[in-house]
């Protein structure tokens, strides 16, 4: 059930299955077939809001739904999720911290076709900026079931930034996840590669060519990136000397950037990072793209031997 | 209402407005003339309409107030003190580091703000978001907004507007402080929102126009809301701003500026000889 299906997918599915909770309402902005919220339409339709074209309205509108008890799963696609409706994010959802979780999908260049305007990759930068925001990115439909319920149990906003590609998993099913806790896929002691959302497939692929030229990795699955795992990161920093972050995202102010202020501050070691460089995404085959941005495993493994050496 | 209590109302609006003038002066800034603007509605909404418990400011049930133009937490405020839902002493104290009454109205440090506002707009659609609660839970509450008229040129209204239409909210009942004037000037000159009443009516709302300042017309707008059904509600509520005290009205410059001591005094002078004047 988990092998190759898209995070939208699983996270609809995770919304059907647990909403039987009468406190959620779902709200879309007329993407319900392509967040997959119509998954959870189909079985609540009285607890699923269509909002219309408008995110920014929907943002507030769900602040004053959770005002009143409810627990809100507000989506759309990231780029307006998180981008167009970013203020009210802020002062609407954030700022009194209300129980808003904000299901951002197709988040990414690997969107595809659809091109720049609608790949989010500054996302992560803007969602883990706002005070009282916590921000997950899962790996896979194993991954995203979780993140769903936690985002249930936090109380407060959740930032769940979902892919539009299908991916492999990358977990097993009885893979204990924890809220603000990254998950070692496999351990080493050479350098460490710490990866979120489509990039940890890529991840464990980069660990297997570095092994062919006897370079142990560590590979971590950092879904929670905002609280981040102060002390994973610090443990890997210590323990493997070096770390490759790999997001699918700029590398300005995303996941390099958090796992970066935590090395520099409590252990420093070289950081490398893997991600969008600064620049806007294009239309096209999404795994073209992929290669064409340099988010695979050979670049991640490139990137662990340029760190390896700078030791 | 006879005229015994439309006066009782016209002395707590008054004590109201001392509170804005007091506490915006005390703050150093602030604003004072859309707060005076929308005091007499406030009054009405919280001494005679609203149902609510100054002990009890979280009650589920509880009528909810929305002030969308969140620069006029002065009035916000002190009409909460007055009702009893903190001292009214604190007034004072707005706008300081170590006060909890923020520059801008916080639901989670002011007893009886029910959401917190300032970014124009954002208020009205959580107004939104509350009455749909209240329709999802079956609920008797209704959800009062105060928006200003300079606020509607947000495009974020129009969508909370269409929104609060398609789901026929009428729990929803919304008052546009018309007092004309915004920051830069008169709002026609600025970007004219005019015709506001037919811009709501076109929008799928139950629109009436009163005048603000008379009790009655504020009364009988409300009444006639609850006999509507299927509608939001939208009451333009044509407005003085800085009602109330003399050399602020309709003056654009008191938007955003505190008066200060000596302009606070002579507010106040006026404010308490008007008091006096009231003989119940």
């Amino acid at each position: 059930m988990a092998g190759n299906i898209a995070t939208r997918a699983a996270y609809g599915d995770a919304l059907a299955a647990l909403g039987v909770d009468e406190r959620i309402v779902v709200l879309d902005a007329d993407l319900s077939k392509s967040t997959k919220t119509d998954a959870f339409k189909k079985k609540y339709p009285e607890r699923h809001i269509n909002m219309g074209i408008a995110e920014g309205n929907m943002m507030s509108v769900a602040a004053g739904l959770a005002s009143c008890g409810k627990i809100v799963f507000a989506s759309s696609f990231a780029i307006f999720a998180a981008g167009r409706a970013f203020e009210q994010v802020r002062n609407s959802i954030c700022y009194p911290g209300l129980n808003v979780k904000i299901g951002a999908t197709h988040a990414g260049i690997s969107v595809g076709e659809d091109g720049a305007s609608h790949q989010s990759i500054e996302d992560i930068a803007l969602m883990r900026s706002i005070p009282n925001m916590a921000v997950i990115s899962p790996s896979d439909a194993y991954c995203t079931t979780f993140a769903v319920k936690a985002a249930i149990e936090h109380d407060g906003p959740v930032y769940l930034r979902l892919g539009r590609l299908n991916v492999p998993a990358v977990h097993q099913e009885n893979t204990r996840f924890e809220f603000g806790k990254g998950v070692m896929l496999r351990d080493g002691t050479d350098v460490t590669v710490i990866a979120s959302g489509l990039m940890v497939q890529y991840a464990l692929e980069a660990a297997k060519l570095l092994e062919e030229e006897d370079i142990n990795a560590r590979v971590i699955d950092i879904h929670t990136i905002k609280p981040i795992d102060r002390d994973i990161i610090i443990k890997a920093a210590k323990e493997t000397g070096c770390i490759v972050t790999a997001e699918e995202h700029t590398i300005v102010g995303g996941l390099g950037s958090a796992v970066a202020e935590v090395v520099c501050g409590e252990y420093p070691v070289p950081v490398k990072m893997v991600g969008v460089m600064d620049k806007f995404g294009k239309s096209g085959n999404p795994y073209e793209l992929l290669k064409l941005y340099g988010l695979t495993a050979g670049n991640i493994a490139d990137k662990a031997i340029e760190a390896i050496q700078m030791l | 209402m006879d005229q015994k209590e439309v006066l009782s109302l016209k002395k707590t609006a008054a004590n109201i407005r001392k509170g804005v003038v007091q506490s915006t002066c005390a703050a150093g800034s602030g604003h004072p003339g859309g707060s005076l603007s929308i005091a007499d509605i406030m009054t009405y909404l919280y001494f005679k309409e609203m149902n609510i418990n100054p002990k009890e400011p979280k009650n589920p049930d509880r009528d909810r107030f929305v002030m969308s133009k969140g620069h006029c937490a002065p009035v916000l405020y002190s009409t909460l003190a007055e009702r009893g839902f903190f001292p009214k002493e604190d007034l004072v104290t707005l706008r300081k580091t170590d006060s909890y009454l923020e520059g801008h109205p916080n639901m989670n440090t002011v007893p009886g703000v029910d959401m917190s506002t300032g970014s124009l707009a954002q208020g009205m659609s959580a107004s939104v978001g509350m009455a749909l609660a209240g329709k999802l839970d079956k609920k008797e509450y209704r959800v009062f907004v105060g928006i200003g008229d300079g606020e509607l040129e947000e495009g974020q209204v129009w969508e909370a507007s269409m929104a609060a239409a398609h789901y026929k909210l009428d729990n929803l009942i919304c008052f546009v402080d018309y007092n004309g004037l915004q920051i830069d000037g008169k709002i026609t000159e600025v970007m004219n929102p005019e015709p506001i009443a037919d811009k709501f009516k076109s929008f799928g709302w139950y629109v009436q126009s009163i005048d603000a300042h008379d009790f009655n017309q504020i009364k009988e707008a409300v009444e006639n809301v609850k006999n509507q059904k299927g509608k939001p509600n939208m009451i333009v509520a044509h407005s003085v701003k800085g009602k109330g005290v003399s050399y602020m009205e309709n003056q654009a410059g008191w938007h955003g500026v505190a008066p200060k001591q000596d302009e606070c005094d002579r507010a106040l002078a006026e404010l308490d000889e008007y008091i006096a004047s009231i003989d119940l």
